[in-house]
């Protein structure tokens, strides 16, 4: 029996009298790559801000690889292997796109060794290795997404959260991405927050689905796609259309 | 930085222009002599301020008590306990260095203005602190250091720092010192973690850096380079003063490094130099100077406002650190 990567027991969050995340039981198997879905507002981004440690949750617990982390501050979490790139853009906009990608890299390698070899092979991953002295600030958003990307990956994390990472690229960068996914699930955990249904599909393993805080279904993406409440909640009449 | 990193371009200019600094002992008139002794001390304190404003971009509005702190724990030393000169430094850096990690933990859990209000108040107290203290810190007429303890003995060799040209040259080492510490600094993996905070210090957090942590040494770091201008200060010039621990003196190093490039090495030394000319030339035929003064920023923070070696390398020398 392999252990969860990941469990939050009963995780809520409450703003004032708002409750954007009620209770949520999770479980995150390691290797998988797990998608969570559900309309705007339905709390995805603030559960998955509770598991990275940007936000403290208001009740509950979080548990990675066995251990408590509910009030670990987010600096030590991304010690222990949980890596999450931004939703809204967050890249160092007047550094160059090397140095974006060098502050993970030597934060994970021990001291004495140059980090070149490393930032070249995170960057060569997102196809960005040929603009690595722009300014990160001047590539287009697309790239900047991927080198949010890049930045996760460079910090080798065990368990990668991605916040609608594909937002904003078009159709030959997002085929680009889903093999990009595919090669990090190889040696990572995947937790994907993503609008774009068919690449949903596409690429994962099991699919959660989040409605107004709770969890309104869970299971593989055949499942999810035959789940009558999902259909009614979220999907609308025909799995395919969302966005 | 990674682009267009050249360390040895980079280490030949910082030895060119101190090997100048060096050569201007021997050509300048005594009156300037002094003054630019004056200089490089203060150059010292604006690299401390640098560190901090710069390149971890917290502006601190009361460093004067850092510059202070040096400049009491090496007066009072010598005028209390009769320390020797080495001593008496030693003890201005170590009253610096404990300073700086107080405030820095109380003054670090705001960030801003809210920052700049605390560090700030701190100051205020700091200097009021030292009035009060009259009978320790000689209160508002300061103290002055005798010219007999003001020696550096190496066994058989006696160095006057009364002397202009040991003055000059003492002040000239510490200068380097300081240049080359803030110089490998921002080239290391912390100086580094400093801008990337400056930058976004949320995704600095999100990397797995302690942003509280890397702040905390940088704001001592800041601090304790500002108490060595302070303890060289008055060992050298003889003086020790409560308007040191002024206001003014919290806003002038922001000023300096302002003017000379914030987040340039070289900047903060070449900011106070600038400064200083202005103010002597302004000063020799008006007695309204600072207004000179004032118009002179006021141009620059218009026309330059990254200053002259930030504009240097914005538009030209993208190598410059």
């Amino acid at each position: 029996m392999i252990d969860p990567l990941l469990v939050t027991k009963g995780l809520t969050r409450r703003f004032g009298g708002l409750k954007a995340v009620d209770g949520v039981d999770f479980t995150l198997m390691p290797g998988e790559i797990r998608a969570v879905i559900g309309p705007n507002g339905a709390g995805k981004t603030t559960f998955v801000s509770m598991v990275c440690g940007r936000i403290l949750p208001s009740s509950g617990a979080i548990l990675f690889d066995g251990a408590d982390i509910t009030d670990m501050p987010a600096h030590r979490r991304v010690r222990l292997g949980i890596a999450y790139t931004f939703q809204i853009t967050s890249v160092f906009p007047n550094l160059s796109v090397y140095d974006n990608v060098a502050l993970p890299v030597q934060r994970t390698m021990g001291d004495g060794r140059a980090p070149h070899a490393d930032v070249m092979t995170a960057l060569d991953k997102v196809g960005l290795a040929d603009r690595a002295a722009m300014q990160a600030g001047q590539l287009a958003y697309g790239h900047q997404r991927l080198l949010e990307v890049a930045m996760g990956l460079a910090l080798k994390p065990r368990l990668l959260i991605l916040d609608e990472p594909t937002q904003g690229l078009s159709d030959a960068e997002i085929e680009d991405f889903v093999r990009l996914v595919r090669t990090v699930a190889e040696d990572a955990t995947v937790l994907l927050i993503e609008h774009n249904m068919p690449l949903v599909m596409q690429l994962a393993d099991r699919i959660t689905v989040f409605d107004a805080g709770r969890v309104l279904a869970e299971g593989t993406p055949e499942q999810i796609r035959a789940d009558a409440a999902v259909q009614a909640a979220y999907l609308g009449t025909g799995a395919g259309e969302a966005a | 930085m990674s682009g267009q990193d050249k360390p040895a371009k980079i280490y030949a200019l910082h030895l060119a222009v101190l090997a100048a600094l060096f050569a201007l002992n021997f050509v300048l008139p005594a009156y300037y002599h002094g003054l630019m002794a004056r200089i490089l001390v203060l150059a010292v304190f604006a690299m401390g301020y640098n560190v901090l404003f710069g390149y971890a971009g917290l502006l601190s509005l009361g460093h004067a008590m850092f510059f202070a702190a040096g400049m009491y724990g090496a007066g009072l030393g010598v005028v209390h306990f009769g320390l020797g000169v080495p001593l008496a430094f030693v003890s201005g850096l170590a009253c610096g260095a404990v300073l700086s990690v107080v405030i820095g933990l109380l003054a670090l859990r705001t960030s801003g203005v809210a920052f700049m209000i605390v560090t700030m108040m701190f100051a205020q107290v700091f200097a009021l602190s030292l009035i009060y203290f009259a009978a320790w810190t000689g209160g508002d007429q300061g103290l002055v250091i005798p010219q007999t303890a003001r020696m550096l003995n190496f066994g058989a060799v006696a160095l006057d720092l009364t002397d202009p040209t040991v003055r000059y040259m003492t002040a000239l080492a510490l200068c380097a010192v300081a240049l080359f510490m803030t110089a490998a600094l921002v080239r290391s993996r912390h100086g580094r973690v400093l801008v990337a905070i400056r930058e976004n210090e949320e995704r600095t957090k999100m990397l797995g850096y302690d942003t509280f942590a890397n702040k905390l040494v940088a704001v001592t770091v800041s601090g304790t380079i500002s108490a060595a201008a302070g303890a060289a200060f008055a060992l050298l010039f003889g003086y020790v003063g409560a308007n040191f621990a002024g206001v003014q003196y919290s806003i002038l190093p922001l000023l300096w490094v302002l003017l000379g490039g914030a987040a340039t090495t070289l900047g903060p030394l070449l900011g106070t130099l600038v400064m200083y000319v202005v103010t002597d030339t302004a000063s020799s035929f008006t007695s309204a100077w600072l207004l000179i003064v004032g118009v002179v920023l006021i141009l620059l923070v218009l026309f330059f406002p990254k200053g002259i070696l930030g504009t240097l390398r914005a538009r030209w020398l993208g190598w410059l650190p």
